[in-house]
Parts: C-alpha cells; sequence; structure tokens
C-alpha cells in the first residue's frame, strides 16, 4: 500500500509519529520562549531591586548634596557634575578624531592595504578590556605626559576607549549614504572633500549622531578604567577646571555599595536610579534620532 | 583628479587640490591613531611587565600557586588569579551560551516580527546597562537570594557575580548568533521543510551547523567579554586569591586585582605598581588571542555565504 495514504491515516504510526513530532516542537519552542522572558525577567528584576532599594533616598537634596559620613547627608553632586564633565570632554575628544577616521576609511581608503590593517585594528580594538585601557591611561596621560589624576586624563582614557565604536558606528551610517548622491555632486564638479562636506555627511548625520549618543553612554558607565587611572572617589567638591581631580557617578556607586552599611547601600541603589536615568535619557534621544531618520528616508 | 597620497600634488597644483590633499592626509592621521592606541597598549604593558620580569622569574610569575605580592614576604604567583578568572567565566558562559543560543534561535526562526521589534531593543537596554550596576545586583540580590538555596554560600563568591556575568553577555550571545542564523540562505530552510523537518529539526540540524563558525565567534567574543569584566566581579566576588574550583567561597580574578590596587595609592616604579600592568599583559594577551580567533571565524563565515 502507499505509504503517503497509511500516513493520513488517524491512529497509523506515522499519524502518531507526527503527532510526536509537533508536540516536541511545541516544547522546544516554549522552552525557547521560557528562556528569552528569563532575561526579561532578570532585567524587570534589576530594576525592581534597584527602585526597591533606592526609591526612598531619591531626592533633590540627594542630588544637589556632597559626599559625606554620614549616609543620610551624603549625595552625588560631584559624581554627577563629574561625570557630565567628562562625558563632554570625552566628546570632544573622541567625536571629531572618530569621525575623521571613520570618513578616511570609509571614504578615501576602502581598498588600500593600510586601510585594511587599519580596520582589523578597530575590530581588536573594540574588544580589548576596558580595564586594559586603564593601565594605557595611567602609563601615558597621568604619569608620562604628567596630566595627573584630572578630568582631562580620565576623558583622553575614555576617548581611547570609545574611538572605536565611534569609528565603527560612523562608518556605518556613511555605508548607508546611497551612491547617487555622491555620483550627483561629482558630476557637477565637486571635489571628493566638497562631496563629503557638503553632500555625503548631511545625509548621514543623523545616523552619526546616533552612534555618537550610543558610544557616549557607553563611556558614562565606565568604571573600571577610571579608577585604575586613580580618579579619587572621595573629594568634596565638584570639578572646576580640566585640572581638578575628579570622581564619576559609577565610581561613587562602587565606593558605597563596597561599602556594609545598609544605609550606603541604599544611596549606591539612588545612585544607580540617577544613572540609568540618565542612560535612559540618552538612548531614547538615540531612538528618537533613528526614527526620525529612517521615516524621512521612507518619505 | 586622484591626489591619493601624491607627495607632487603639493607642487605645482591648484589651491583646491593642496586642500584636498592636506584634507586626505589629516583624516588619515587619525585613523592611524587608532594604530597608535594599539602600540600604545603593547608598548606600555611590555616595559612594565619586562621591568617586574626582571625581578620575579616568569616560571614564578606563571606557574606559582600563591598571589600575595602586597605581603611583607610576597609571592607573584599568578594561577590562583587566572584560576579566579576561569572560574567565574565558566559559571558566566554556563548560563550564557545555552540561553543565548536559544534566545537567537527563538528570534531568528520562531518569533513573530512583532515580538522580535519588542525583545530586540529591550535586549539592548540589557547590553547597555552599566557593570557597576550588574555588581549591585550581584552582590545585593543575587547572592542572598542564592544564599537561601546554599546556605554554605560566603557573601562574596564566583557563583552570584557569574550567574550575573552571564546574563549580562547574553545579549551579545544571542544578538550576534542571531545575525548568524539569519545569514543562513532562505534555500537551507526551505530545503529542509519541503524534507518535513519541523521548526526544531530545521533550526537544530540545519540552521545552527550552517551558522556554526558564526556562533562561535560570538561564543568566543563573549567567553573575552567574560574574562576582562571587571566591576562585577570586583564588587561581588571578593578579593581574596585562591587557587579553588569552588565557586561558594571568596576568589580573586586578575581585573579584580588591577582595581584593588588601583584604589591603594600604589608609587610609581615599585613592584608592587608594577605586577598590576604584567597581570594586564596577561589579561591582554588572553582576550587577545580570542578576539583574533573570533573575528577570524566571523570572516570565514562571511566567506561561506557571501
Amino acid at each position: 500500500m502507499n505509504r503517503a495514504l497509511t500516513a493520513s491515516l488517524p491512529g497509523s504510526a506515522d499519524a502518531r509519529h507526527i503527532r510526536w513530532r509537533r508536540l516536541v516542537d511545541r516544547g522546544f519552542q516554549a522552552l525557547a520562549l521560557a528562556v528569552l522572558l528569563a532575561t526579561l525577567a532578570a532585567l524587570a528584576a534589576l530594576i525592581a531591586d534597584v527602585w526597591r532599594d533606592g526609591a526612598g533616598r531619591l531626592s533633590w537634596d540627594f542630588v544637589t548634596s556632597f559626599p559625606s559620613r554620614r549616609a543620610s547627608q551624603a549625595g552625588i553632586w560631584h559624581a554627577l557634575t563629574g561625570s557630565i564633565f567628562v562625558l563632554v570632554l570625552t566628546a570632544a575628544i573622541a567625536v571629531p578624531i572618530g569621525v575623521a577616521a571613520a570618513i578616511y576609511l570609509e571614504e578615501y581608503g576602502s581598498r588600500s592595504r593600510s586601510a585594511r590593517l587599519i580596520e582589523i585594528n578597530i575590530t581588536n580594538l573594540a574588544a580589548v578590556p576596558s580595564v586594559i585601557y586603564g593601565l594605557l591611561g595611567l602609563s601615558l596621560f597621568v604619569r608620562m605626559l604628567a596630566l595627573g589624576r584630572s578630568v582631562l586624563a580620565g576623558a583622553a582614557t575614555l576617548a581611547l576607549l570609545v574611538l572605536p565604536i565611534v569609528i565603527l558606528s560612523t562608518r556605518e551610517a556613511l555605508r548607508a549614504v546611497p551612491k547617487s548622491v555622491r555620483e550627483g555632486s561629482y558630476a557637477l564638479g565637486a571635489t571628493k572633500w566638497q562631496t563629503i562636506w557638503h553632500q555625503v555627511l548631511p545625509v548621514a548625520f543623523p545616523g552619526i549622531l546616533t552612534g555618537l549618543i550610543l558610544a557616549l553612554s557607553r563611556a558614562i558607565g565606565e568604571t573600571a578604567p577610571l579608577i585604575t587611572i586613580g580618579a579619587v572617589t572621595f573629594v568634596t567638591f565638584a570639578p572646576d577646571s580640566i585640572w581638578s581631580p575628579f570622581t564619576v557617578l559609577p565610581i561613587q556607586v562602587f565606593n558605597w555599595v563596597s561599602r556594609p552599611q545598609p544605609e550606603f547601600q541604599a544611596n549606591a541603589a539612588a545612585g544607580i536610579l540617577v544613572l540609568l536615568a540618565l542612560l535612559l535619557t540618552m538612548n531614547a534621544a538615540a531612538i528618537w534620532l533613528r526614527d526620525r531618520y529612517r521615516r524621512k528616508d521612507a518619505a | 583628479m586622484n591626489v591619493h597620497g601624491d607627495l607632487g600634488a603639493l607642487v605645482g597644483r591648484s589651491k583646491v587640490q593642496r586642500v584636498e590633499f592636506v584634507i586626505e592626509w589629516a583624516l588619515f592621521l587619525c585613523a592611524l591613531l587608532s594604530v597608535g592606541t594599539t602600540i600604545g597598549i603593547i608598548a606600555v604593558l611590555a616595559v612594565e611587565t619586562a621591568a617586574f620580569l626582571r625581578e620575579v622569574s616568569v616560571l614564578e610569575f606563571l606557574f606559582g600557586t600563591e598571589w600575595t605580592p602586597l605581603f611583607a614576604a610576597p609571592k607573584f604567583g599568578v594561577l590562583p588569579l587566572v584560576t579566579g578568572t576561569a572560574l567565574v567565566s565558566l559559571i558566566a558562559m554556563a548560563v550564557a551560551l545555552p540561553m543565548g543560543l536559544l534566545s537567537a534561535v527563538y528570534l531568528s526562526e520562531y518569533a513573530d516580527p512583532r515580538v522580535r521589534r519588542f525583545v530586540k531593543p529591550v535586549l539592548e537596554v540589557l547590553a547597555g546597562i552599566p557593570t557597576v550596576v550588574y555588581g549591585y545586583f550581584a552582590l545585593l540580590f543575587v547572592t542572598p537570594v542564592l544564599q537561601e538555596l546554599i546556605p554554605d554560600l560566603a557573601g562574596f563568591n564566583a557563583l552570584g557575580p557569574g550567574i550575573v556575568m552571564g546574563i549580562m553577555i547574553l545579549p551579545l550571545v544571542s544578538s550576534l548568533s542571531e545575525d548568524a542564523m539569519r545569514g543562513v540562505p532562505r534555500g537551507l530552510r526551505e530545503g529542509s521543510y519541503a524534507l518535513g523537518a519541523t521548526k526544531m529539526q530545521t533550526s537544530l540540524r540545519v540552521i545552527v551547523p550552517a551558522a556554526f563558525s558564526g556562533i562561535t565567534a560570538a561564543f568566543i567574543l563573549a567567553v573575552s567579554r567574560a574574562i576582562g569584566e571587571t566591576m562585577i566581579v570586583a564588587i561581588a566576588a571578593g578579593q581574596q586569591p585562591r587557587l579553588t574550583w569552588d565557586p561558594t567561597v571568596p576568589i580573586e580574578t586578575m581585573t579584580t586585582y588591577i582595581v584593588q590596587v588601583s584604589l591603594g595609592d600604589t608609587p610609581q616604579g615599585t613592584l608592587e605598581y608594577r605586577t598590576i600592568f604584567a597581570v594586564g599583559m596577561l589579561l591582554f594577551l588572553g582576550t587577545f588571542g580570542l578576539n583574533v580567533i573570533s573575528a577570524w571565524l566571523r570572516e570565514r563565515y562571511r566567506e561561506e555565504y557571501a
């Protein structure tokens, strides 16, 4: 008898086999979904835990106060200003250099051997542990260039750290610019740089900006490299120049979480909430830009 | 029109062409800075490590079983730090690999596009959370919960931070593996379905093997991330270098040691100061090796389905 016919008969061995295979498939799908949900649950648990521990400490006073030996009076003003100062300076260093490097790799040297080498090198740099950048910063910026444990040394270290990310994301944004934009410009007699400056960069701008924000949101959460270059953990003033000693929000959180008293750990949780709020704002800005860009593209 | 790297372009050309030439070189120098960074890292680590190895023999450093550089009678055997790092990384990978791969299979083969659109950004958020936050979570949430299950678990241990590190790395594994699976040509999928295979059979026996080098690349990169991860272990794993595979007791990783010494006021040029560079060198070589293998595998994968 024809096998294809028996397979369709209910109750036959083949039909049972098919049912069994469907069941296994369903089970596997459920397992995979469960794993995904577990991951999301972990994120929810993390945020709920931090919120439960820290929400009670959040207040305007907490944001505007300096550190103190008494947990209930301690605040994050010095760390928050330190973080923002370092971030702005990091951007000032990393953005022009990173965008320039990306333009070179994407628009000029994409086929040359040196460009290929630089590319491989950048991919590797992006995966070097951040604490290693701290060792580089300590030796190069703090000691050799004698910048001391200053805002400038911290920003320079973080700039090197985010540079690969800036370059990779900028290249992607440049790659998304249609060839016709460049060709149209050349056809009108523009030089290469004129084409890049007046045509390619404006089109790629939202994409570049999105990548920059994401790269900088990496910088604002970094702790290890700044501890390694010797950012101090107890400062009682906000940094007022690029030569000031400084601390940043993640280091302040680390300092508080390392203390045994629950009051300080509550401060750490509140500090984390401020840090996450800052990050969320940056990410939201990046996503908003990306969406706006896409819609314009579609129009 | 072509002014590529031609020094002659500076002479006897129009102003526009000279500007073009200067700009290209300026851009090139910016790109070259990344090579400078690599050279800087290697040079800094090499110089200090060489100075360290003049006072401590390579054999003692690599194979010694005691790490007490801050004691009066210092011992410089790095093995306890290496095993500490390996232990936490192993636990992290035991979490991140199966879960990351299953998430990737689900997102790539099963999920509704609407689910993907929701889940992918959430995973991105997970990947973007600062590691100091994960450290807090490991020390003050995961470890206490685990202590309910394992009463002997110390307050600082390898297990809690290992699991949390796994959660932190999971998005990386998941998104890179998913990219690799989605890169598998449709034809392979359709051929498998045409032969009567279920989705699970297709995923596990066709898609995963076809994307194997891409997935392996993701795994290796994840291992490299785990080894280099600092704040989670610095906060939650303790600062006691000990040669053990017991995940319930305090240990110390290579990264934690660097942070621990950096927090103190270490005078430059002392042996103690140099230890962090020697440990850093080991860390760099380990992660760099893994990154190179990972990049090579990714490249191979790209060629397979180009």
